[in-house]
């Protein structure tokens, strides 16, 4: 079994994928597409307590804790929202929480998609990001306590 | 008279004739007159199509903006010195052409806010706090923006009064025999957009304003939306209150006007206390300034008032019947083209309206719209657009709406046609 790859590989990846589109079209075309490549979050955890406050999109996600990784699961109504968080959910899903946390994700500026991160209130980028993190320090948390 | 010195040059139609009205309606020019127009954005020129949240501002009214606070500052009113004079005859001139645009009888009924939100919030504070009483009501619309809901159901919560809201059809057309039937002794106040920001619907309002003056309510008229394109007389409209901002008829942000009718402004208390709103401050007794200052305590938008002024010549000068021709004509093109889109639905389709086209495309998220057409210089405005109530009623939880203005051009229109073609077939 070999190495879970580390954040800044993945990042490198995407960055590297990205680097071979000239126009806009074709970038966001395959975000899109990684959007519509996403498995669907299951309706039963389309809950409000799931609920990631955007102003125009629902965002969805859950995650989950085994042998010292976190586990994200994530969906949004909208196509490039789901792009988006796609990749988030392919850079942090499956690494150690304490990575995660610390986490600075250049990848969003590197593909020229910080715009997505601006507080125009209009989209839960940000909120997502800071909504992983959190949540990875939870589980760090929690399994801090039950070793204590 | 200093005001008359600015570099402010209004001949922005083609022809010599005298009334606005003959002059040919020169678009060339009048996009000149607006330097934003000129922007690239994402690499390509920047198409507006987003008026109904804020117009662009000609170079007359930033013109009068700078010129002011390089010729005239000073604080109003009170300094007996020359420009304090100038800016005081600055600012009470806007408040004379404001009278103007609007039809009000005297300057008096004039005030100056911060915008629409401001003047709704001053009525329903000064006006409800005085007046209402449990159980009253106050009829408001599905239609309504957040702005024209929320000031009413904070002070009925506090004043035990009653909000009974008029319903629309699906199409988002006003149920006037729903209004009627809502109308009843217990009406003390009316509060009605005029033109739906979300769908531009032009609202019956004198037909709302008489009626609820039968059943002894008073009216007031939000006309954030109206006042850029319609012809507005509140006299012959007969309404008690009339507001809208200054940023939606071309003019700066931060500012705009209540109307009010005098003998009931005249009855209402002070909405806020402070510099400018006093006649006479004792540690036991204070008396109030007289209408309009009573209402506008602590120093103004002095620099933006000023400027407004040079907004309302702009519309006068091309004159809103040319405008609303101009407007409809690309109203027409946008909305022929768009019932071509496979998918597309206009919410409102109806002929009443101003020159604002909403629509949803099946299985396509609001926000991926306004993010792809971003993509192509293209600026509209998606989501609720601050009207959740209707946007519930309708079944949908947003639009992309289009909203045109005097300088949008027909090429624009179809700049937006082709945009969601391409927006379609990305996600398709």
């Amino acid at each position: 079994m070999h190495a879970h790859p580390s954040i800044s590989q993945i990042e490198e990846e995407i960055v590297e994928e990205f680097s071979l589109f000239d126009n806009w079209e074709d970038k966001y075309e395959y975000i899109i597409d990684m959007g519509k490549k996403l498995p669907p979050l299951d309706e039963m955890h389309k809950t409000e307590d799931n609920k990631i406050r955007g102003c125009q999109s629902a965002v969805w996600m859950v995650s989950s804790y085994s042998e010292g990784r976190v586990h994200y699961n994530a969906d949004s109504d909208a196509m490039i929202v789901k792009g988006l968080i796609s990749m988030l959910v392919r850079v942090l899903s499956g690494q150690k929480a304490e990575d995660i946390r610390s986490a600075e994700l250049k990848f969003i500026e590197k593909i020229d998609m910080s715009s997505h991160l601006a507080q125009t209130r209009s989209n839960g980028l940000r909120a997502m990001v800071k909504q992983m993190k959190l949540d990875a320090t939870v589980w760090a948390m929690k399994e801090q306590g039950n070793q204590g | 008279m200093s005001i008359d010195s600015y570099p402010i040059d209004l001949n922005l139609i083609s022809d010599m004739q005298d009334a606005p009205i003959h002059k040919a309606f020169d678009i060339d020019r009048i996009r000149a007159e607006f330097p934003i127009l000129q922007r690239i954005v994402k690499g390509k020129p920047l198409v507006y199509l987003d008026n109904a949240a804020t117009t662009q501002k000609p170079r007359i009214v930033t013109d009068a903006l700078a010129g002011y606070y390089h010729s005239n500052n000073a604080n109003i009113h009170r300094g007996i010195h020359t420009l304090a004079e100038e800016a005081t005859a600055a600012f009470e001139a806007t408040r004379e052409t404001a009278r103007r645009f609007i039809g009000a009888a005297s300057t008096d009924e004039v005030i100056f806010t911060k915008g629409t939100t401001d003047g709704i919030n001053l009525v329903a504070s000064s006006w409800g706090r005085k007046n209402l009483r449990q159980g009253d009501e106050i009829i408001i619309s599905t239609l309504e923006h957040h702005s024209n809901i929320v000031p009413w159901q904070m002070i009925a919560e506090e004043k035990g009064a009653v909000i009974r809201v008029i319903p629309v059809s699906d199409n988002g057309v006003l149920d006037e025999e729903a209004f009627h039937e809502l109308l009843s002794e217990k009406t003390r106040f009316i509060s009605i957009v005029h033109v739906s920001n979300a769908l531009g619907l032009i609202n019956p309002v004198k037909e709302i304003i008489d009626a609820g003056h039968r059943a002894g309510a008073l009216v007031m008229v939000d006309g954030a939306q109206s006042s850029v394109h319609l012809d507005i007389d509140v006299q012959s409209l007969d309404c008690d209150f009339f507001a809208f901002s200054g940023h939606k008829v071309y003019g700066p942000t931060g500012v705009g006007v209540l109307y009010g009718k005098r003998h009931i402004l005249e009855d209402m208390p002070p909405y806020q206390g402070g510099g400018e709103m006093i006649k006479e401050v004792r540690f036991d007794r204070t008396t109030y300034n007289e209408l309009p200052y009573k209402f506008e305590a602590g120093t103004p938008n002095i620099a933006d008032v000023v400027a407004l002024k040079y907004a309302f010549e702009f519309i006068n000068e091309i004159g809103k019947e040319q405008i609303r021709k101009h407007e409809d004509d690309l109203l027409l093109h946008a909305t022929q083209q768009l019932r071509e889109i496979d998918g597309l639905r206009i919410i409102g389709d109806v002929d009443r309206k101003v020159s604002v086209v909403s629509f949803v495309i099946e299985n396509i998220h609001t926000q991926d719209i306004a993010i792809l057409l971003d993509n192509q210089g293209i600026a509209v405005r998606t989501g609720h657009h601050c009207t959740q109530p209707l946007m519930h009623r309708l079944g949908i939880p947003g639009t992309t709406r289009a909203s045109f203005a005097v300088y949008n051009t027909r090429s624009e229109v179809d700049s937006l046609v082709n945009g969601l073609l391409k927006v379609k077939k990305m996600l398709g």
